[in-house]
């Protein structure tokens, strides 16, 4: 049996990644095939960006929207401050860029580049959320009765758990230190590598890779059911 | 506190410890990859001017449409039908256009200001896509007061193209967002209207009308061949719009059919409406 790894762009296109097994290709040979896919789209778009600045920027909205929003959302927790910051981080890199000469553009490395951009614009936007709001404790929530939405009546108790491991897991990371949480975020909810990680970050690779390893080490420590006290988790509250 | 543990079915362990594995843990934190709300892309898009939005507006006129980008105002066209504003929109400037439920309440009340003749009232306009000619056409427009009129010709003296008359009608019929900039201050040399983008010379009469202008004087005077009005007075000679022409009393005014007719009776030209620009062509 065959694997095949299919891009499928919001626009609906669909486009034939790589595919395995069918000419003696190992699952190696696909995952190597796949990253310079990859690397080759967001190379190819940073040309079509350094020919053709305004043509192009859609294109960069609609592939790294997501991944940006998804930044901003696991960093600060708040659905409606990730959306600002995600909407800031594309208007400052357009900004960015129509300031750029073309070969500057070309020899951008766009993923680390605008997650840089989004978590530098996450960190202001924390500040300013600690100084608007006292945080709120889950706990208490909890307590009082009140239910996070995503506990919907009847799902299957596979979909429900599944939804409560992930808002346990996006609660566990908030509570991770702010270098820490950027760490892990960067690299296990946007997968960017350790290299790349670290270029977004202005931060050796050791220290990335330190800060990962105690970042995940921390949020299973949160997880784990032995644990009595779960020290400043849940500080800001997440859907 | 008894809460429950982030898990997966597979790694519920027999002898109950119910720790999560890194690769648990990897795969969970990969999970967290949020579909983006659909709004982030639009209003990104339609900030960097790459996209717009447009909501109606009430106008002397009637309901119009007014478009708007995150570099100002982008286009204004009649929109009893909006479809048929979105089809002139697509044809002429050709990005994404999105429906808004309103204007931006700063945006709304700089363009009412503007309306009721506020002249200070500051209105971004995004003109990306023109020529330099078409811009300083536009812009030379927006220098003419309200309550006023002004030649073609003028126009094209005042910028520097004497003889580009005809191209200065062209350019204002192309004004993409009439009202805010005034194409409709800008008439025949003759004194009749002429043409108008948003409907023709009975929108533009209404325009002024709504201006404080009194069309049906403006152009009976025309008829008759005048064109500077004068201050026995003060020895100015105007153009007949002019707000200091307006001021002349009955018995004061002088009426003159050519600009060198005046300069040899002992007038000097106004400083302010400049009734010399392109009045060798209006003559």
């Amino acid at each position: 049996m065959g694997h095949l790894v299919l891009l499928v762009r919001p626009t609906g296109e669909i486009e034939v990644l790589a595919a395995a097994g069918f000419a003696g290709q190992t699952a190696t040979d696909l995952a190597r095939t796949v990253f310079w896919r990859l690397m080759d789209a967001d190379h190819a778009l940073a040309a079509r960006l350094a020919a053709d600045l305004d043509r192009a920027f859609p294109q960069l909205v609609e592939e790294h929207v997501a991944r940006l929003y998804a930044i901003a959302h696991r960093y600060l927790g708040i659905p409606s401050d990730a959306e600002e910051v995600a909407q800031d981080a594309l208007v400052r890199a357009y900004d960015a860029l129509a300031g750029y000469d073309s070969n500057r553009i070309r020899a951008l490395r766009l993923r680390p580049w605008l997650a840089a951009i989004t978590i530098n614009l996450a960190r202001n936007r924390r500040r300013r959320i600690a100084d608007r709001q006292p945080p709120v404790h889950l706990d208490p929530l909890a307590a009082a009765g009140w239910e996070p939405r995503a506990a919907g009546g009847s799902l299957p108790q596979a979909v429900v758990e599944r939804r409560e491991g992930r808002r346990e897991l996006a609660a566990a990371l908030l509570g991770l230190s702010p270098a820490l949480r950027e760490a892990v975020v960067l690299r296990h909810v946007d997968g960017l590598s350790v290299a790349e990680t670290a270029a977004a970050l202005g931060r050796p690779e050791g220290t990335i890779k330190a800060q990962v390893h105690r970042g995940l080490a921390n949020l299973r420590e949160q997880l784990s059911t032995e644990a009595q006290v779960r020290p400043d988790a849940g500080k800001e509250m997440t859907a | 506190m008894n809460r429950p543990a982030f898990r997966t079915p597979a790694h519920d362990d027999v002898d109950g410890s119910r720790s999560p594995t890194e690769a648990d843990l990897v795969a969970g934190l990969a999970s967290l990859r949020s579909p983006a709300p659909a709004n982030i892309a639009r209003d990104a898009l339609v900030r960097v001017g790459l996209a717009d939005v447009w909501a109606e507006l009430p106008s002397p006129l009637g309901t119009i449409g007014v478009a708007w980008n995150g570099r100002g105002i982008s286009w204004i066209d009649r929109a009893d039908d909006p479809a048929a504003f979105h089809d002139r929109f697509a044809e002429r400037v050709g990005r994404p256009l999105h429906r808004a439920a309103g204007l931006p309440q700063r945006l709304a009340r700089a363009i009412e200001a503007r309306l009721a003749g506020e002249g200070r009232v500051r209105i971004p306009l995004d003109l990306r896509g023109h020529t330099p000619f078409e811009v300083a056409v536009w812009l030379k427009a927006l220098e003419i007061p309200r309550g006023e009129v002004r030649p073609y010709g003028w126009v094209a003296a005042e910028i520097g193209r004497p003889r580009a008359v005809r191209a200065v009608g062209t350019a204002l019929a192309h004004n993409p967002v009439p009202l805010v900039v005034p194409c409709h201050r800008v008439v025949r040399s003759d004194g009749s209207i002429g043409q108008y983008s948003l409907g023709g010379p009975d929108a533009k009469r209404t325009v002024l009308a709504t201006e404080g202008l009194d069309t049906d004087a403006l152009e009976s005077t025309a008829r008759s061949g005048l064109r500077y009005l004068g201050s026995a007075g003060t020895r100015v000679v105007c153009l007949p719009t002019c707000h200091h022409a307006r001021r002349i009393t009955t018995a004061q005014r002088r009426p003159f059919r050519s600009l060198a007719s005046a300069i040899q009776a002992g007038y000097r030209p106004c400083r302010s409406c400049r009734p010399g620009s392109g009045a060798s062509l209006a003559a």
